[in-house]
């Protein structure tokens, strides 16, 4: 069956593994912040931050796509300074794949480290704080270790989002191979061209032999931290 | 010394509390919601007041008017929380060194804690976690000590477990204690000033033998629980009778039990509604101890009852009894009568 899987083929898969690893890696820590500040903190446009980070759940991707042509394209206001001043270009590039991946993976990875947040007991962290623990300290030793299951979870989810993503990355950088063909891409390429069923056939596998992996994985990283966080 | 003088509005609750804690272990007392978790949350760190000042020893921890306001990290407590709140992912000894480890293994040994260290809190009972939590505390190197109601989720024997490991805390290690409880006999054997809160407000404050034993206090400790804290000392044993003689200012009192070594302090609270009074002294009846006291108050209350102040040597005690039998005894400020304390009436509870 791989033999169907032409250098094209394997190019998209390494290609979408590298833009949803990256999208993960770099969403996270900005999800963990974002999902810490609306589950423990009040201020003015908690709701309107809450909602940013949800447009792209409930926007059609097509649009979320237009959306980051518009602001992070050549032209556009954030690309235009990335290009002038660091000679970054991500639209058409598998750099702008990764942004559209992470940013249609956010809003899951906030939701599910948000809950986890919600459901640490802030006493807990009253506690370290009469003990003396600044912010940073409680934040490393309680929250981080309580919450690591549901960050898990949300990585995880993100990482299943960014593999799959399709409308909001060919609207950003197209499906050019090699270079910002994915899988799902791919797929939809040769599922335009008559004969090309073993390929097509090929990467669907691929699909889903990757994203079984992540699950089982993730499963087994789920019962290991939750035995060390000993609940 | 602790001084205390806040305002907090909760929604509907206002807490308008002012007081001074001595060395020693000053007791909140009130009935759930009369704002004794707010107020030791204030001395915290972990509820801002409205306004006033909190100072320990010569160092603000609050002040509204001069715009201090130390965050709990900067307060040295060393808080207890009525749930523990033992960090769940970390073996015992973890969550011991988590504040430091001022006088490790003194702490570890008081509070015989030296088998617990590698267990993980899910699998401690309530006691444990209790003395983990205490402990814990104590190696923060607090400058006070904030115990919220630490036994009022352990049932009576691990209640019984705790006691002497906080009295040996009292008597030993002498950090100052600020204890919140609702628990009569806890106080009366633990405190040795008595704050009672009400509403929000401080209705009471003072030496816990003489708050306890003032007759307005009645009311505000309840009917059941009201009654006045002695000190005696062991002054002699009745062996063929399994009884210990205690002395105090007012004369002897001898109560079932061995309860220490002659010449040792014993604590001893004596319920107002066990107390019976009695015009002469009574001849032929079981109750071993009478003592001869003067009224020195006495508080009607809403109730049936009439709280009855008196006077034995130096002490202070306290006698309930209804209206009906202090007009019928013409029971009057000044007047000698007899009070019959029945030795078995002081529970062992309220003993040590």
């Amino acid at each position: 069956m791989m033999d169907a899987l032409g250098p094209a083929e394997w190019a998209a898969i390494w290609l979408s593994l590298r833009v949803a690893i990256v999208a993960t890696i770099c969403a996270l820590p900005i999800a963990i912040a974002i999902a810490y500040l609306l589950a423990r903190k009040e201020f003015p446009g908690r709701q309107l931050l809450n909602g940013l980070v949800h447009l792209p759940l409930v926007l059609p991707p097509v649009v979320t796509g237009y959306l980051l042509l518009v602001v992070f394209g050549r032209q556009g206001a954030v690309g235009a300074f990335l290009y002038d001043v660091f000679g970054i270009t991500l639209a058409f590039r598998w750099t702008g794949a990764a942004l559209a991946a992470a940013i249609m993976a956010f809003p899951l990875m906030v939701r599910a480290i948000r809950l986890a947040i919600e459901a640490v007991d802030p006493g807990l962290e009253d506690a370290a704080a009469t003990l003396g623990a600044s912010r940073w300290r409680i934040f490393g030793t309680l929250t981080l270790p309580l919450i690591a299951p549901g960050v898990l979870a949300g990585a995880v989810l993100g990482f299943a989002k960014a593999l799959g993503e399709f409308g909001a990355t060919i609207t950003f950088v197209a499906a050019i191979p090699g270079q910002t063909q994915t899988i799902p891409s791919a797929i939809y390429g040769l599922l335009q061209v008559p004969g090309e069923e073993p390929a097509v056939l090929g990467l669907v596998i691929v699909s889903i032999i990757l994203a079984m992996g992540a699950l089982l994985l993730s499963e087994w990283l789920g019962r290991v931290m939750a035995r060390r966080v000993g609940r | 010394m602790l001084q205390v003088a806040i305002q907090k509005s909760l929604g509907d609750f206002q807490l308008d509390v002012s007081f001074d804690a001595p060395s020693g272990v000053t007791a909140i007392f009130g009935r759930s919601g009369s704002g004794k978790t707010s107020l030791i949350n204030a001395v915290a760190g972990l509820l801002h007041p409205d306004a006033g000042r909190i100072a320990l020893g010569d160092q603000v921890l609050f002040d509204d008017g001069a715009g201090v306001r130390r965050a709990p990290q900067q307060r040295r407590v060393g808080y207890v929380f009525q749930d523990a709140r033992l960090f769940p992912h970390m073996s015992v000894e973890r969550n011991l060194r988590y504040g430091g480890d001022h006088d490790a293994d003194r702490v570890i040994d008081v509070l015989g804690l030296g088998d617990l260290l590698t267990r993980r809190p899910a699998g401690l009972s309530g006691g444990e976690k209790q003395r983990v939590a205490l402990g814990r505390a104590l190696m923060s190197d607090p400058q006070i000590l904030l115990l919220d109601e630490p036994l009022a989720a352990l049932d009576a024997p691990r209640k019984a477990e705790i006691m002497p490991y906080i009295e040996r805390l009292r008597d030993d290690v002498q950090v100052p204690m600020l204890y919140v409880s609702h628990d009569v006999s806890e106080v009366a054997r633990l405190a040795t000033t008595l704050v009672i809160l009400d509403a929000g407000s401080v209705v009471a404050a003072g030496p816990v033998g003489e708050v306890l034993s003032r007759p307005a206090a009645v009311p505000l400790l309840g009917v059941r629980d009201a009654g006045a804290v002695i000190v005696t000392k062991v002054a002699g044993r009745l062996l063929d009778d399994g009884l210990t003689e205690l002395a105090f200012s007012g004369g002897r009192i001898v109560l079932p039990g061995i309860l220490g070594v002659l010449g040792q302090t014993v604590r001893l609270r004596i319920p107002a509604q066990d107390v019976i009074l009695a015009r002469a002294a009574p001849d032929g009846i079981s109750a071993l101890n009478v003592l001869p006291v003067t009224i020195t108050a006495l508080e009607q209350g809403r109730g049936p009852g009439v709280a009855v102040g008196l006077k034995a040597g130096d002490d202070a005690l306290l006698a309930r009894v209804t209206r009906r039998s202090a007009q019928r005894m013409e029971l009057a400020v000044g007047q000698q009568v007899f009070a019959i304390i029945k030795a078995t009436a002081v529970g062992p509870e309220d003993v040590g």
